[in-house]
């Protein structure tokens, strides 16, 4: 065997950082989903979060790996666990995973991973790699391009978040 | 060999390439011995920091401080951790094991992180981000969800109750601080920590005087990263996290021995590397004279400069009171964050219509000026009002059935 067929059995050190994170990804969000804690869903939930903020930095998608670190962690997640901190029943005691509905959602689910499935392997990816300016340059197309090409999706954000503001200011008040 | 371009990992991979190693060997062996190096500087550090705490807050209390161990008690630090090493390590019983375990490790990650983007000198960075700010802002995430893991896993209501106050404070203040730190941002146009150290140079007939700091054209963008990082470090005036009188020790008051060094380590670490943040954004970071001619003398302006803002809120730990819940809620909503917009706004709106770069600074100065002094306008007058309230306090109003503010004695 030539060294060319040898390296080729061994996995690029990109591969396995990248199992590494699936597997990180896949623990974390069945420990979301089945413990039976809610405090260690949420926990799950927050780590879940952070492999695909890897993953996003492996890509090196470093602006949108931060953003998610930033935005789903820093305030969802954390926000999530306020809640549920502030529930002190559900804090201590053992909450189950499943109710009646287990058997309508496993077929869902199940249904929902053929199509999955279905689009990965039907789907012609674009395998062409595109002309990526790295660097600064990156994130300054991302800003210019966010109040050019994307301007009335992103005041729509700002509006929606407005809105969300209000009402939670609304409900909040001392009457 | 040390040139414009010049790049620590760089360096250390070519010469062990030289020697004959291959470069993927030699890049692992060059990051991860600057990681050892950047580590160990950091805990020898933090000793030092611990002293210097120890020695400032009691001369302003009148007295001595450790003076016992070494030349002015400078030993006293590694005693109180070798201490520290040897106490027994409890876990409650109620305690859920994994989450108790893991956040102390996770605080102490959250911190160390920020090493990786502090510009010490001239290519000495351990890694130029192309997004080094919103990195630093990211680390805070971590610092909540442990404090929060801490709080709760401990099954102590004094614990849980400042995991409750952590995110209140920890995410408040979050919001001015992130955006006193893009103020800078905007300005230079770029996220790069090193790139922003460097370019606050100022050259005089082709001299670099380093000193072309961004704090000389904004003072209140500056002025609200310091009172917000003094809260997202827990120091003074905002460390209701670990109010002796309400909560004894915070959400770390269940922990022992190392496990407990690690939450102090995280601390001290936190608020001097936000100072070093501060540094690097609004003090020129590396710059003084001589550092294009000698440019490890960076290293040396940027560990003074960190020095001296840690100095400052270990000054404000000794003499400043400790804020109620709602007054420090209030600051941060209701006076930090209309202002910082305020003054984003006024930036972006300034950098637009001229385009004279003289002209911007100036513009942005007065901004800043007028901000500042809202800032500090809002301060002192809370600081009479409070006087006022606590003299009423002690008036006997019952007895006499008259509300009148007692007349000062001259004081």
């Amino acid at each position: 065997m030539s060294l060319p067929e040898m390296s080729a059995l061994f996995p690029t050190l990109q591969e396995v950082i990248f199992v590494l994170f699936a597997l990180l990804i896949a623990v974390t969000s069945l420990i979301a989903a089945m413990a039976p804690n809610l405090f260690h869903n949420a926990l799950g939930l927050v780590a879940t979060l952070f492999g695909i903020a890897g993953i996003y930095f492996m890509l090196e998608a470093e602006f949108v790996g931060v953003s998610q670190i930033l935005v789903y962690i820093g305030a969802i997640a954390t926000l999530i666990t306020f809640a549920i901190m502030l529930t002190r029943g559900m804090m201590f005691g053992r909450t189950s995973a499943m109710n009646r509905q287990g058997l309508a959602g496993a077929i869902i689910s199940g249904l929902f991973f053929v199509v999955l499935l279905g689009i990965v392997f039907q789907v012609p990816w674009p395998n062409v790699v595109a002309d990526i300016t790295d660097g600064e340059a990156l994130i300054a197309n991302l800003g210019a391009l966010f109040v050019s090409t994307y301007l009335l999706p992103f005041e729509l954000l700002a509006l929606l978040l407005l809105v969300a503001l209000t009402g939670a200011l609304l409900l909040a008040r001392d009457r | 060999m040390w040139g414009n371009n010049w790049n620590w990992s760089e360096a250390l991979t070519q010469f062990q390439m030289r020697l004959g190693a291959p470069e993927g060997a030699a890049r692992l062996v060059a990051y991860g011995l600057g990681a050892v190096v950047l580590v160990t500087i950091a805990l020898t550090l933090v000793l030092f920091l611990i002293w210097v705490t120890r020695k400032v807050v009691s001369r302003i209390q009148d007295r001595l401080g450790p003076n016992r161990l070494g030349p002015y008690g400078l030993f006293q630090s590694v005693a109180d951790a070798l201490k520290l090493l040897t106490k027994e390590d409890i876990t409650p019983r109620n305690a859920d094991v994994i989450s108790y375990n893991l956040a102390p490790v996770f605080d102490v990650f959250g911190v160390f992180l920020t090493l990786t983007v502090v510009a010490w000198a001239p290519g000495l960075i351990g890694a130029d981000l192309n997004i080094g700010v919103p990195f630093l802002v990211a680390l805070g995430a971590i610092g909540i969800m442990s404090a929060l893991m801490a709080g709760w896993s401990s099954s102590n209501k004094y614990a849980l109750l400042s995991g409750f106050r952590v995110v209140a404070q920890l995410l408040s203040y979050e919001i001015p601080m992130v955006l006193s730190m893009f103020l800078p941002v905007l300005l230079i146009g770029s996220m790069k920590l090193g790139t922003i150290s460097a370019s606050q140079s100022l050259y005089l007939f082709g001299f670099n005087l380093g000193l072309g700091w961004t704090v000389f054209i904004m003072p209140a963008a500056a002025l609200i990263y310091f009172i917000s990082a003094l809260a997202e470090a827990e120091q003074t005036p905002f460390d209701l996290l670990e109010a002796e009188s309400e909560l004894i020790a915070g959400f770390h008051i269940e922990y022992s021995g190392m496990k407990f060094a690690m939450f102090f380590l995280a601390q001290f670490m936190n608020s001097f590397f936000l100072g070093a943040i501060a540094v690097m954004l609004f003090f020129g970071g590396y710059q003084g004279p001589f550092v294009d001619q000698l440019p490890i003398l960076g290293a040396f302006y940027l560990l003074i400069k960190a020095m001296l803002v840690y100095l400052v809120t270990q000054w404000i730990k000794g003499t400043f009171p400790r804020l109620r819940v709602d007054q420090m809620m209030q600051f941060a909503w209701k006076v930090l964050v209309p202002l910082v917009l305020a003054l984003v706004l006024w930036q972006m709106i300034v950098m637009k219509i001229f385009s004279s770069s003289w002209m911007q600074d100036v513009s942005i100065l007065i901004g800043n000026l007028v901000v500042g002094g809202v800032v500090l306008n809002v301060i002192s007058n809370y600081l009479r009002r409070q006087k006022v309230v606590t003299k009423r306090a002690f008036e006997p109003k019952s007895l006499i059935g008259v509300m009148e503010p007692v007349v000062s004695s001259g004081d």
